[in-house]
């Protein structure tokens, strides 16, 4: 709201002043520069934003808090470093670095899940630790810290509970990441049908709702999930 | 996939996790990670500078060539690094590229120079960013612009030998310098082009007064005299369209070409004049037809270069003029409007409508001002002077536009023909350095021999040696060599009095001038109609050889004459010669290096045949018959009068 008012009275000001310009004859002022002039104010505004540098902690501390090695740590960083040279990860940026591996759909929304997820505080911006805090449990964590991330994920208003709404909008999301192109063609309640299987499987007590316990209950029960938590373990 | 994300792979595959509680199925294997090493630091050195980066930031980009295994050609097992023998400066773009994952055009680059090593490394240049890409892409169009305007002029300037008669027509008539006849028709239409302007303008002046009548113009007082000249004008002028109709490649698209309208709309006038009745209205339309012939004046377009360039300037300029158009026919409609609702009100005014205002307007913008209608009123004479002014503005804004493409065009003519005058002298230098190179070889075959015949004599003589080639050198000479001894042909000189080739020697002969001279002169005479008479030739300069077989005749002569000594070398023809110090007396006319040493090793010579060959040297002094003599040559040749001689039929073959 201050905001706006502030972009308010600076645009009658600007106004005042070029109509007083135009009277004490500096007809230079046309059109073009007007607007090049607003266009320029704007692009201010914005660096404004995007001059936030954020340097990680130390590397000895995060190797002592992570499950990785110095080297990874390095090699992680360098990757970070250059795709966010300011040191952390906004959302857009997220958005677009994951949707650069799925180029058939529409990788947005389980991106935004996924920046959610890592995303512990709620800042709205991702540095190098949490990055790497989340990547050290999914990588290196033991199944049930892995469990527990993946439940996290799940749960989109971090209340402590999946509902099928929340596991609705996540089976979806995944599906659009697959795109239009596919075989068989993708039915409308395909995800629905999806996520009913799921509740079967995971609520135990059918009261519609999924707690932590549930999940991780009904997860170890399920070899394939088990078998397929281990898949990524030698990523790094 | 871009390969900067590459080292968020970890990343997205570590996420995956979060799909795995809603699978149904199970899930692949991963694929396993076989050659796990470290990442490490890669040495690259380019030209002695040293660049260094991690072996992974080049594998992002696996197809070129730091990304793939092809860099293993260039390790250098002492140091232990990548050694490159290329340009260090250009190898900082390439190398930015992998790191970045954006390829930047230095602009001090030189075009072809950054093509050439992009095209090293294996990068495609398409991918070079936005920042640099116009930039990049325009410098590459001028690049091309100029090739394509080299390799044009050389080809007109290649004397093509089969061109037909209507292509060296066309050419004759698009390049006025290729023929001197082209060039006297060229001026010959000229000059009647600008007869018939002229006449067409002192046609209307008046020419004084025959008595008994009033003024006249010259063009009826004297009708016939400019009747004549028109017709003698529009005949030139017919003849040369239909010349240039018959020559053109393509007649639909010459007919269609901005000249050839000029030229018909030019001459029609003329005809439909001699078609028409001499009835009275009609030749009043008549007359009007005969302002056509003021396009005689665009010919001159095909003369001029300079009308050429402001023509193209003006038709490359097509937007910013319709610019100009528009604006101006806006400004002229609003103010004319304004101006008349302005001066309704004052009385006798001449702004009768608002299509009359359109007059007081247009020439008030252009700032002629005329003055034959003025405003009257306050307001018509507040509004006039912001016409006027605002008629500066619009008028001066798209003319520097114009004016700017006009003098680059400009300028690139001017370049172009710079190049083109400048492009003799540099083909010299190329043909200097060519035949540098040849008589190079011609010369160090001589020493080459020379050194073996010496070393075969064992005489220890003359110095004549050269300077010692370098091993590239001789290598580059053995190949020539083994080149001539394939084909049985061998290389000459570029002097046309010499350019015979004949078959004289078997290997490892060479002749030097004297001796040429002499089988040059000995070969005159041979004009035997041979089974491979459809290969001679009696253009001077121009001989073909065929098989040919010394004869075994032994003659001897005093060493006496030029032609004694010259049979007495003949004779020994199969064994090395010196010549240098045996003959003295005889004139050295020729450069030393125009040997021709023909090794003529003829795998496909059949019995003994005779050399025919005639050249056009001057014919020497009458030689001393020896031996049996053989009829006299049958064709003639310059060298009709020397009797032959029967040692003189030998042209050694190899065999």
């Amino acid at each position: 709201m201050s905001g706006c008012s502030k972009r308010c009275k600076l645009g009658f000001v600007k106004f005042a002043q070029t109509v007083f310009k135009l009277i004490t004859g500096t007809l230079s002022k046309d059109i073009a520069w007007w607007y090049y002039q607003y266009q320029r104010d704007k692009i201010e505004d914005e660096l404004e934003m995007t001059m936030v540098c954020h340097r990680p902690e130390g590397l000895e501390q995060l190797e002592a808090q992570t499950n990785f090695t110095k080297r990874e740590l390095q090699v992680l960083y360098r990757g970070f470093k250059n795709e966010c040279p300011s040191g952390v990860v906004n959302e857009e940026t997220f958005k677009q670095i994951y949707a650069q591996f799925f180029p058939h759909g529409d990788a947005s929304m389980y991106a935004h899940y996924l920046f959610h997820a890592f995303d512990t505080t709620q800042t709205g911006s991702v540095k190098f630790e949490d990055f790497v805090t989340a990547l050290s449990i999914l990588l290196r964590g033991t199944v049930h810290e892995k469990l527990r991330w993946t439940f996290n994920l799940y749960d989109i208003n971090k209340d402590g509970y999946i509902n099928k709404e929340e596991m609705m909008d996540i089976v979806k999301a995944i599906y659009d990441m697959m795109g239009k192109y596919t075989y068989p063609v993708l039915k409308e309640d395909t995800p629905r049908q999806h996520v009913d299987v799921f509740f079967q499987k995971m609520d135990k007590n059918k009261d519609g709702i999924v707690t932590l316990d549930e999940f991780l209950e009904s997860c170890q029960e399920d070899d394939n999930i088990m078998r397929s938590l281990q898949l990524f373990q030698n990523v790094m | 996939m871009a390969a900067g994300v590459a080292a968020w792979l970890p990343f997205a595959r570590a996420a995956a996790i979060g799909w795995m509680p809603v699978a149904n199925c199970p899930m692949p294997l991963a694929p396993a990670d076989k050659n796990k090493r470290q990442d490490e630091l890669i040495v690259l050195n380019v030209s002695g500078r040293r660049f260094q980066t991690w072996r992974t930031t080049l594998e992002r980009y696996p197809d070129t060539l730091l990304g793939s295994t092809e860099k293993e050609f260039f390790f250098n097992e002492d140091t232990k690094e990548y050694f490159f023998d290329r340009d260090p400066e250009v190898f900082r773009c390439v190398l930015n590229f992998y790191r970045t994952g954006k390829l930047h055009y230095p602009r001090y680059e030189c075009i072809s120079a950054y093509d050439d090593e992009l095209a090293f490394y294996g990068i495609l240049p398409e991918i070079i960013g936005d920042c640099c890409y116009e930039e990049y892409k325009d410098r590459k169009r001028e690049n091309a612009e100029r090739l394509m305007d080299d390799n044009d002029s050389e080809n007109n300037q290649e004397s093509m030998p089969s061109l037909s008669f209507r292509q060296t027509m066309w050419r004759a008539f698009e390049n006025p310098h290729t023929s001197t006849l082209a060039l006297v028709f060229y001026y010959v239409t000229g000059f009647f082009i600008a007869v018939s302007v002229i006449t067409n303008v002192v046609e209307t002046v008046p020419c004084g007064t025959v008595p008994g009548s009033k003024e006249l113009p010259c063009g009826e007082r004297y009708s016939v005299a400019f009747f004549c000249l028109d017709t003698a004008c529009v005949m030139i002028f017919t003849v040369e369209y239909l010349l240039r109709l018959f020559a053109a490649p393509s007649r639909y698209r010459f007919i269609r070409s901005v000249m050839s309208i000029i030229d018909v709309v030019a001459i029609m006038p003329y005809y439909i004049g001699l078609v028409m009745t001499n009835n009275e209205d009609v030749s009043g339309a008549f007359v009007t037809l005969r302002v056509f012939r003021v396009f005689r004046i665009f010919k001159f377009s095909r003369h001029s270069q300079g009308l050429r360039i402001l023509g193209y300037t003006l038709k490359s300029c097509a937007s910013e003029l319709g610019f100009l158009l528009f604006s101006l026919t806006m400004a002229i409609i609003i103010f004319a409007t304004v101006m008349f609702y302005a001066e309704k009100g004052s009385s006798a005014s001449k702004f009768t409508s608002i299509p009359a205002s359109f007059w007081y307007t247009i020439v008030t913008m252009t700032t002629l001002g005329y003055g034959d209608m003025v405003p009257k009123t306050i307001a018509g004479k507040i509004f006039g002077s912001i016409c006027s002014l605002s008629g500066v503005l619009v008028i001066a804004l798209p003319v520097p536009v114009i004016v700017s493409n006009f003098s680059r065009i400009y300028h690139q003519n001017q370049r172009a023909d710079k190049r083109r005058a400048q492009k003799k002298a540099r083909l010299a230098r190329i043909r200097v350095a060519k035949t540098g190179s040849s008589n190079a070889y011609l010369h160090s075959k001589r020493n080459g021999l020379l050194t073996e015949a010496l070393e075969l004599m064992g005489t220890p003589e003359e110095e004549n040696m050269g300077k010692s080639t370098s091993l590239i050198e001789s290598q580059h000479h053995h190949l020539l060599h083994c080149l001539e001894k394939t084909t049985g042909l061998s290389y000459l000189v570029d002097d046309p009095l010499l350019s015979v080739r004949t078959s004289t020697i078997k290997n490892h002969e060479f002749v030097d001038e004297q001796m040429f001279e002499q089988n040059c002169m000995e070969s005159s005479m041979q004009n035997y109609p041979s089974t491979r008479s459809p290969s001679l030739s009696s253009h001077p300069g121009l001989t073909t050889t065929c098989c040919s077989r010394r004869s075994k005749k032994s003659t001897h002569l005093p060493n006496s004459s030029l032609p004694a000594t010259r049979l007495r070398s003949m004779q020994e023809l199969s064994t090395i010669h010196i010549q240098g110090s045996e003959q003295p007396s005889l004139t050295t006319s020729r450069s030393s290096l125009n040997l021709k040493a023909d090794d003529g090793l003829r795998p496909n010579c059949k019995t003994s045949q005779i050399t025919t060959a005639i050249i056009s040297i001057p014919t020497p002094p009458a030689l001393t018959p020896e031996g049996e003599s053989r009829p006299p040559p049958a064709t003639p040749g310059p060298n009709t009068n020397i009797p032959s001689i029967a040692s003189n039929v030998v042209k050694v073959s190899a065999l």
